[in-house]
């Protein structure tokens, strides 16, 4: 026992000497720099954060500033009147008048094709992936699918035009409209497959792999524990599925659906490219239409006039708004879901 | 134990039809290459509670859950020889693993109640799979409750989350979500190790009262436990069954040196 002080005594002694050491050959200078780093660290950082933040609010303070004229001259009626008339001519009915009727109706219609084709078809995956594939097949398809989402949306949309195009013109939209037609949504084919049908499927292949990333990893946290306790009640593998992991991630599943409603009401090249340039609301998916998104690709070079530009950054204001309740929304969910989660643990 | 007493109103012991025998021949178990099981005979005598003791990574776990043939769920993970139910072998090509699983109910090391779900709807998760439904539904899941020894606790408030139950309520409420699927055989996993000493004793008084319907193997590392509740004990070392008799015998008067050497805690 009377060991133990003189040890500890010892080591005290040691750690002075060594901190005097370190006091010697490190120096005041090295100190200083070193306190110099992190100050510069923290710095640079905070500055990038505020860079962002400043960002966003620049953003939309241009926005809101480049719609006034537009807002003053059409209110909010701008969001369902359907005309869209940049044409300057005194003789023509209605000219340099602007609704964004049209463009909301098809960013809707668009977005809502969109999340009915890739989210049952996304989650599928997800449930592939983590839960029924081989662990070495799901090595190469689940990068593959994630790769899907690196595909530019340009490239996306010319295959919408040489590829979705034709089949959809000869194939799908005949066979929908032969047996669902008496539903107006499934009207007579249009002549070139391009159209609002067109643009949602393009849309889907973007949303695809958001949705199958985001479930397959949900489903993968579900604590083994919870899938076996439902197979040893004698569960099938779906009831399994559908009982435990379907249930207990179902508000991170619908944050994914609104993360892949954000990427599909935003996207504009790809939409231009296959939805036809609509100027009216048809009640048949395989007609043309326009969207917020593509019709400000389409038209702000070419814009004839100012409230034509104003009209375009109201439109950008409704897209901007839309974008951030999807956003809040998402984050909403994800937040409650990763308290579930947490209770779990 | 109030409580305990209060829940005893199930029709003591005589049971409808007598709980099968679970013999279990030649049994290797394998994840990947790796050999956890090397070929294990073992019975569990019908309506007797078989306890399976041995060191950590002895197998034990892996064995039991060959017998549900949850092991193989595991990817990568594969089993041999066979494992017969009464006279039936699980591992018959012709038998349905579901049925296999009804049979024979399984309690796990953690408690694992399905979250997002109410305490009423995890002990009729099983019964709703085949079909119960309505005031059959009800009873089942009361029977199941009152005996677990957990109705009189939540008979008021079934519609709240299972997560709001403590720990050893909740694994209760999993013993008694296994037993409303009505199995014959009960394996439990380790079922008190992350429970406190009053929760495991309630779950060892338990067995006692269940032993009369259903035939049950429990792995413990707690070498008291299965003195207390055990009818027979098999000790496991590294993947092989090395003695097996009634608990007495195992802990005062075992034939193997290795045996002895774990039961009085010289490894462990």
């Amino acid at each position: 026992m009377l060991l133990c002080p003189a040890m500890a005594h010892a080591e005290t002694t040691a750690t002075e000497a060594d901190l005097r050491q370190i006091g010697r050959s490190g120096g005041g200078l090295r100190r200083m720099a070193d306190r110099f780093g992190d100050r510069a660290l923290l710095g640079l950082t905070a500055l990038a954060s505020l860079a962002a933040v400043a960002l966003i609010a620049l953003v939309i303070d241009r926005v809101v500033a480049g719609s006034m004229p537009s807002i003053s001259k059409f209110g909010l009626g701008f969001l369902w009147h359907t005309t869209w008339n940049p044409s300057l001519s005194s003789g023509v009915r209605d000219s340099n008048v602007f609704g964004a009727g049209v463009l909301v109706y098809g960013t809707l219609v668009t977005s809502a094709i969109a999340l009915l084709i890739a989210v049952p078809l996304g989650i599928a995956i997800g449930v592939y992936l983590s839960m029924l594939s081989s662990g070495r097949l799901a090595a190469v398809i689940g990068p593959l699918v994630e790769l899907l989402a690196s595909v530019p949306s340009v490239i996306i949309g010319l295959w919408g035009i040489v590829v979705l195009a034709p089949f959809l013109h000869s194939t799908i939209e005949p066979a929908l409209h032969s047996a669902l037609g008496w539903t107006a949504i499934f009207g007579e084919p249009g002549t070139t497959g391009l159209g609002i049908f067109n643009a949602g499927v393009v849309l889907s292949i973007m949303v695809l792999p958001i949705i199958a990333a985001i479930t397959r990893d949900l489903f993968l946290n579900v604590p083994r524990e919870l899938k076996e306790g439902a197979l040893a009640l004698g569960a099938t593998r779906w009831e399994m599925i559908r009982t435990v992991v379907l249930h207990s991630t179902r508000s991170g599943i619908i944050a994914a659906t609104i993360l892949g409603l954000a990427r599909a009401l935003g996207e504009a090249i790809a939409v231009t490219q296959t939805i036809g340039a609509g100027t009216a609301i048809k009640a048949s998916l395989f007609a043309n239409g326009d969207t917020l998104g593509s019709r400000i690709a389409e038209q702000f070079i070419g814009a004839v006039s100012k409230l034509q530009v104003s009209s375009l950054f109201y439109c950008a204001l409704i897209l901007l708004v839309m974008e951030l309740m999807a956003n809040i929304g998402a984050q909403l969910i994800a937040g409650r879901y990763a308290r579930l989660q947490g209770a779990v643990r | 134990m109030p409580g305990v007493q209060a829940d005893k109103k199930q029709p003591p012991a005589a049971p409808s039809r007598p709980a099968p025998s679970v013999h279990v021949r030649g049994l290797r178990a394998f994840y990947g290459r790796a050999e956890r099981v090397k070929g294990i005979d073992l019975d569990l005598p019908a309506n007797e509670v078989t306890a399976i003791i041995g060191p950590s990574g002895c197998g034990k776990s892996t064995m039991i859950r060959c017998i549900n043939r949850l092991h193989e769920e595991i990817a990568g993970a594969r089993s041999e020889g066979r494992v017969l139910l009464d006279s039936v072998n699980i591992y018959d090509p012709a038998v349905d693993v579901i049925a296999v699983r009804r049979a024979i109910g399984m309690v796990f090391q953690r408690p694992n109640p399905f979250p997002a779900m109410s305490i009423f709807d995890n002990v009729a998760a099983g019964p709703r799979l085949s079909g119960v439904r309505r005031e059959r539904l009800r009873q089942r899941v009361q029977d199941a409750l009152e005996s677990a020894g957990l109705w009189h606790e939540v008979h008021d408030r079934l519609s709240q989350p299972a997560l709001a139950l403590s720990g050893g309520q909740q694994q209760r409420l999993c013993i008694a979500r296994a037993l409303a699927v009505e199995p014959e055989v009960i394996l439990m996993d380790e079922p008190c190790s992350a429970l406190d000493p009053t929760a495991t004793l309630r779950i060892e008084e338990l067995l006692d009262d269940l032993k009369s319907r259903v035939t049950i193997a429990i792995v413990t590392h707690n070498m008291q436990q299965a003195a207390r509740v055990a009818d027979r004990t098999a000790f496991l070392l590294d993947g092989e069954l090395i003695e097996v008799g009634p608990t007495q015998e195992i802990f005062t008067t075992p034939r193997d040196r290795r045996t002895e050497d774990y039961v009085t805690g010289k490894f462990g």
